[in-house]
């Protein structure tokens, strides 16, 4: 049994809690928050030593482990803290705000040889997992694009979301970090990294402190391109929806949380996947888990942080060093946005500035002129 | 105890709930998106015998309940089984609002105060308070028709079941019992961990809504599991999910279904009389085939 001390409570939190406690292998014996009601309720429903102080947890719960699903702002010092104390660390997405802190985080773990893990939980959905596999064994051949994509109702309006931490910059909230890293993350699971970010814009649908909507070009060692487009101020969609689609020279494959379609050009049958259009559901696809409570890949990611810390990493899980890539492109496209285009089109350039968009790329270039 | 019908008719089609395509979820939720068009097929279940109505907390079900609840003649007999909180409604408020502003925007003066200032068992109390206001607040629109089972919906079920809260479980059924003069039922992914929760808080014999199909999708810790806590110990089990999504065919995994004694009910759903008519009988041919045989 991993005794597991969980800090915040919040809604990833809860649902966390309530897998550790199911869980056969961990046990959550101690939990963290700064709400004194968040504690209350979960000392006299769950029953479970509560703290207000992190360093206190640590000193007095004897843990192999910790959940941390703070503001991300905060999850640097968290998570330093517990691997300088050997436990062994779990973070919600995305690891921190700058690819420094992630990468300091990685090289810590990696040293200390600790399990460590982020909450990137479509590594965990069949589908997604069948794709990564079909593009590995070269179902679709060489690989010439990669475009992810997500959308989703977070903020419908203009004030939407103005109370919680996701509506402030400052502690990680917006649409970069807090949907585009999923995308980011899930792209490289199934294509590897890439090798460049070559432009990156953020846009506003009805936030004011971050952005709605994320749009990136990647581009990658042999030549491929990635594209990237976020945006989670769409109300068409009920909850969430995450898509990849990979070209390659022998077909096509595209995979969103309930299918993986698989095209494949004629003459390029791949094991029992034919020519033309092959559809795989998520019902074939996914690995059952013994428990659940709104999707199996919530499950399966702590069941492989369980498997982490008993010293049977998987390696489809991902870690700080996969996670710290997908930080680095955060942060890419955040620069790339504010620093615009290097070289302007000399007749945009000449035009009088017209709409409220070429208005502002023009100021840009201006102001560094 | 009422007994559940044999056959139930399900809501997710009407609301663009499809486990395994977002294509096809969303040409049904343009064709069902005004009521009337979600009336007319309810309408061709009851022709086809159904009584049941296994639903959501959505508002659209709300406007259902007040036309069945207008034509007594039209729809005698028929019956709202509802099932609560409606998820999506909340996750989304507290995606937007965070966790503890969602119970101050649901829950009425002085409740959350309550709960912020409180002792170890001021909370406890308060969440049992809120959970019956937050149950009154759903039920309100199903005033003026019978629903004789009012389910907790899933993804909070499993929730306290994995958080281990089992007494607000008793709570639930006492209050609904009570108050609503129905019996509790639970919908869950992970039934023998459900049953046996249940059972230690004196709740036997419960009503319980899972998933039950011949690929076990959705049956956490499996099919055997799951066959071998019917046999252990008396529930009365509701298969939903029967055909995985239409991962099965039809009538391989309904004959699989009732080939299970066990099993009291089977919830569907479908958006054409054609499709009722087939699974309707189906069900009523592989019934009586295994009444023959026993």
């Amino acid at each position: 049994m991993h005794r597991i001390g969980l800090v915040g409570v919040g809604k990833m939190g809860l649902s966390h809690l309530a897998l550790v406690r199911a869980h056969p292998e961990l046990d959550c014996v101690a939990v963290c928050d700064s709400q004194a009601f968040m504690l209350a309720g979960v000392r006299s429903q769950v029953g479970v030593d509560t703290y207000k102080s992190f360093d206190t947890m640590i000193e007095e719960a004897n843990l192999d482990a910790v959940i941390i699903s703070t503001p991300t702002s905060s999850h640097f010092n968290l998570a330093k803290t517990a691997l300088e104390n050997d436990l062994s660390v779990f973070v919600e997405k995305p690891l921190t705000l700058t690819t420094a802190q992630s990468r300091e985080l990685a090289e810590l773990a990696e040293r200390k040889g600790l399990a460590n893990q982020v909450g990137y939980h479509n590594r965990f959905i069949g589908t997604f997992r069948e794709t990564a596999r079909l593009v590995e064994a070269g179902a679709i051949g060489r690989v010439h694009h990669i475009d992810g994509r997500a959308f989703g109702q977070v903020v419908t309006k203009a004030d939407g979301g103005g109370r919680t931490w996701r509506a402030k910059k400052t502690e990680g909230g917006g649409c970069l970090h807090d949907y585009a890293c999923h995308v980011i993350d899930l792209m490289n699971f199934v294509a590897g990294p890439p090798d460049e970010v070559v432009s990156g814009r953020l846009g506003q649908v009805h936030s004011t402190d971050v952005e709605d909507s994320v749009y990136a070009l990647f581009g990658y060692s042999d030549g491929a391109v990635g594209t990237l487009e976020t945006n989670w101020s769409d109300e068409s969609y009920r909850k969430m929806s995450t898509s990849v689609t990979i070209y390659g020279t022998h077909g096509k494959i595209f995979a969103d949380r309930q299918e993986c379609r698989l095209y494949l050009k004629p003459g390029h049958s791949f094991e029992k996947f034919e020519d033309g259009w092959n559809i795989r559901y998520i019902t074939e696809l996914q690995e059952p888990v013994d428990f659940y409570i709104r999707g199996e890949e919530y499950s399966s990611q702590i069941d492989a942080f369980a498997a982490a810390i008993g010293g049977n990493p998987s390696p489809q899980a991902g870690t700080f060093t996969t996670a710290a890539q997908a930080d680095h492109i955060v942060e890419e496209i955040a620069r790339l946005h504010e620093t615009g285009p290097i070289v302007a089109d000399p007749t945009t350039q000449a035009e009088p500035a017209g709409t409220k968009a070429s208005k502002g790329i023009f100021r840009k270039l201006k102001d560094r002129v | 105890m009422t007994p559940i019908d044999r056959i139930l008719f399900g809501d997710n089609q009407f609301f663009g709930v499809n486990h395994m395509s977002e294509e096809k979820a969303r040409s049904q939720q343009m064709r069902f998106r005004d009521t009337e068009s979600i009336i007319k097929v309810l309408d061709n279940a009851y022709d086809r015998g159904i009584r049941s109505f296994m639903c959501t907390t959505h508002d659209e079900i709300g406007k259902i309940a007040d036309h069945v609840a207008a034509n007594p003649d039209r729809y005698e007999g028929f019956k709202f089984l509802p099932g609560m909180p409606y998820a999506h409604k909340y996750n989304n408020m507290v995606g937007e609002l965070g966790v503890i502003d969602t119970i101050k925007a649901v829950a009425p003066g002085g409740v959350m105060e309550a709960m912020v200032r409180g002792a170890k068992s001021a909370v406890g109390r308060d969440v049992g308070q809120l959970m019956r206001m937050l149950v009154d607040a759903e039920m309100a629109r199903f005033a003026n028709v019978d629903t004789p089972v009012v389910f907790l919906q899933n993804v909070v079920a499993d929730l306290l079941l994995g958080l281990g809260n089992y007494q607000i479980f008793a709570d639930f059924v006492q209050y609904v019992n009570e108050k609503y003069e129905a019996e509790a039922g639970f919908f869950s992914m992970n039934m023998p961990a459900m049953v046996d929760a249940l059972e230690s808080v004196d709740i036997t014999n419960p009503i319980i809504a899972c998933n039950y199909n011949k690929i076990g999708f959705r049956m956490s810790g499996g099919i055997e599991a799951y066959d071998r806590k019917l046999e252990e110990k008396p529930v009365r089990c509701v298969a939903m999910s029967v055909l995985a999504s239409g991962a099965i065919p039809p009538a391989e995994a309904l004959e699989w279904v009732c080939e299970r004694p066990l099993i009291e009910s089977i919830v569907f759903g479908a958006s054409s009389d054609a499709n009722i008519s087939s699974t309707v009988s189906l069900i009523t041919e592989f019934d009586s085939t295994r009444a023959s045989a026993a």
